[in-house]
């Protein structure tokens, strides 16, 4: 059975700069693979290809074995692949369900009489907020009444309505609350029992080690260690997330060691 | 904060009543709306006449039209002082075709509202490629609009005005569609109040009810989270601008088909109207939210305000001065909006 998603020698440009050079990832289901990297080392580049935002100018992008190209956030999701934005991607003066099914809205009726189905909409809503177990919402309520806490779990909510085979998260980058983390934890964990392959961009490596199967160190938007938890501990994970120049030492130890990795 | 407290705890149900009276868009336009009916009502008694009531009426709704359009392109984010030269552009077009070039009402009217629809899609286009603000983008083209037109008219027609269309053989149905008039005791009422009627309705619709109204809210209020959650914000905002287009071609038409003649003269300073009437209605202006029914109500009060003051015997620029006084009225009042919707308890 093929992976759900496979990256082969995939790579984005920022006009002349690789944001992504030549990367090569399988995501299997049912894994949890944390994504740590410096500042502009190419997560967000990551997200935003996994995710249908950015498409890759060279390589593949392969899902369930078959080379796909994402034309837009809709299409990814549509195949099943859906994304907690760093900035949680709310609209503030929106309802909850509004922000909830935005792109995916239930219609009825036939164009040009084609509408919202208002009540389908707030029914999908209170589901899917109960389903990573948020209750007693109302769903009219506009997204900037919510407490950040909140904000986080529509989004997330979202995510996991959506998501029918990948699950992409990119963790905000201030620094989140005990509860804050359970909850992603929580949907990672679980998203992870139900077979979706998971990708985690996180910046607290001990996080990371504790849920995380599979890690994947990226600098300068190439993959600088793919490695399981067979290899790392969570002391090796801190090390490596400290310093640039660490990771890169890592990385060429890495790859004279492992011969395999080949030039990444 | 405990591990066992989820962070999605569930807010009190009902608000408060005030919260939520304070949280519709349009307070400031009904309550304007009541302040400047009563004063003038008191004032100049001829106002609440059926005349009175036609002259206000007929004011308004080429002023709802247009607020409703620039509300709605408001709400998705963006600026358009354009929709008045469009107006006069194509209603000289039309002109032009008809009194000139001997065609058909129909297909001129078909024609300068295609003209009016590139103008539009040059102004969308000019907005998402380049990304400048819409506000200058629009006036570029607004201006050169109006200088085309206006230097262009008195070149080809010989004259600064174009009359006597309605020696056009089809005129008469033209004339049934966007002319027609209807006495009520008295006070003429002009065909232009359903079309305000539809739009404003059709717009609401459009905004609160479909999927391209969340898509235009979901735009205004956070373009990056539109965005990335496969919003086509391009493709959202160039159907906007054809929409403030096409709103402008019917304001023309309106405009033009009851005199049966256009002149030139420069109209620039109608879509700032517009977008006081859609700011007055509770539109913010830096989208997200808005109200149609708010950007009627706000022509409504615009058009009473114009035509008390002309009935008081009053100079005419007092009116622009209150004008701007409720537009800073409204403006407060859309910060307090914003700010009680954020009001709820954070931690």
């Amino acid at each position: 059975m093929p992976p759900v998603l496979e990256l082969r020698g995939l790579s984005v440009r920022h006009g002349g700069v690789p944001a992504l050079d030549r990367v090569g990832v399988t995501l299997e289901g049912g894994r949890i693979t944390c994504v740590l990297g410096e500042n502009g080392s190419g997560k967000s580049t990551l997200v935003s290809v996994l995710s249908g935002l950015r498409r890759h100018d060279e390589g593949e992008l392969l899902l369930d074995g078959v080379p796909v190209r994402f034309g837009s956030p809709r299409a990814a999701r549509a195949a099943g692949i859906a994304t907690v934005w760093q900035d949680l991607a709310v609209a503030p003066l929106l309802s909850v369900w509004r922000n909830l099914c935005l792109g995916a809205e239930p219609t009825r009726g036939t164009w040009p009489l084609r509408r919202l189905d208002v009540d389908a909409a707030r029914e999908t809503t209170v589901r899917a907020l109960e389903r990573i177990g948020v209750t007693g919402v109302d769903p009219d309520q506009p997204v900037n009444t919510l407490r950040p806490g909140a904000r986080q779990s529509l989004a997330i909510a979202r995510a996991v309505h959506y998501g029918a085979r990948a699950l992409v998260l990119d963790e905000p980058t201030e620094p989140m609350t005990i509860a804050q983390h359970t909850l992603i934890g929580q949907a990672v964990l679980g998203a992870r029992a139900q077979g979706l392959a998971v990708v985690l961009v996180t910046h607290n490596p001990r996080y990371a080690h504790l849920v995380g199967d599979r890690f994947l160190l990226l600098a300068r938007g190439q993959v600088a260690g793919d490695l399981t938890r067979a290899d790392v501990d969570s002391d090796d994970l801190t090390r490596l997330m400290a310093g640039g120049e660490e990771l890169t030492a890592l990385t060429t130890r890495l790859q004279e060691l492992h011969p395999e990795l080949g030039d990444r | 904060m405990s591990v066992d407290r989820l962070p999605f705890r569930a807010e009190p149900p009902r608000r408060r009543l005030l919260d939520r009276v304070l949280a519709r868009p349009s307070l400031a336009a009904v309550l304007g709306l009541a302040v400047v009916v009563l004063l003038f009502g008191l004032r100049v008694p001829d106002l609440l006449t059926p005349a009175g009531l036609a002259a206000v009426l007929d004011s308004a709704a080429l002023l709802g039209i247009g607020g409703v359009a620039v509300g709605l392109l408001l709400v998705g984010g963006h600026f358009d002082l354009s929709i008045g030269t469009v107006t006069l552009a194509s209603a000289v077009l039309t002109a032009v075709l008809v009194g000139l070039g001997e065609w058909g009402i129909w297909p001129a009217l078909l024609t300068s509202l295609a003209a009016s629809l590139a103008v539009g899609l040059v102004n969308g286009l000019l907005v998402v490629r380049t990304g400048l603000p819409s506000f200058l983008v629009t006036l570029a083209t607004a201006l050169v609009l109006q200088g085309t037109t206006l230097s262009a008219l008195p070149l080809i027609a010989g004259a600064p005005r174009i009359s006597g269309l309605d020696a056009a053989p089809d005129w008469p149905s033209a004339s049934a569609v966007f002319g027609a008039t209807a006495e009520v005791g008295g006070g003429v009422f002009p065909v232009s109040l359903l079309w305000w009627l539809a739009v404003t309705a059709g717009a609401g619709w459009l905004l609160w009810r479909t999927r391209f109204g969340n898509e235009v809210l979901a735009m205004g209020g956070s373009r990056r989270a539109a965005r990335e959650l496969g919003v086509p914000v391009p493709r959202t905002t160039l159907v906007l601008y054809a929409l403030t287009a096409t709103a402008g071609w019917l304001l023309g038409t309106l405009a033009l088909v009851p005199a049966a003649s256009v002149g030139a003269t420069p109209s620039l300073v109608t879509a700032i109207d517009f977008v006081v009437v859609a700011v007055i209605g509770g539109c913010l202006l830096t989208g997200g939210f808005g109200s149609m029914a708010g950007a009627a109500v706000g022509a409504l009060l615009y058009a009473v305000a114009r035509e008390g003051v002309e009935l008081a015997g009053w100079d005419q620029r007092w009116s622009q001065a209150a004008l701007g006084v409720l537009l800073l009225v409204a403006l407060l009042v859309g910060g307090t909006v914003r700010g009680r919707l954020r009001a709820a308890p954070r931690s």
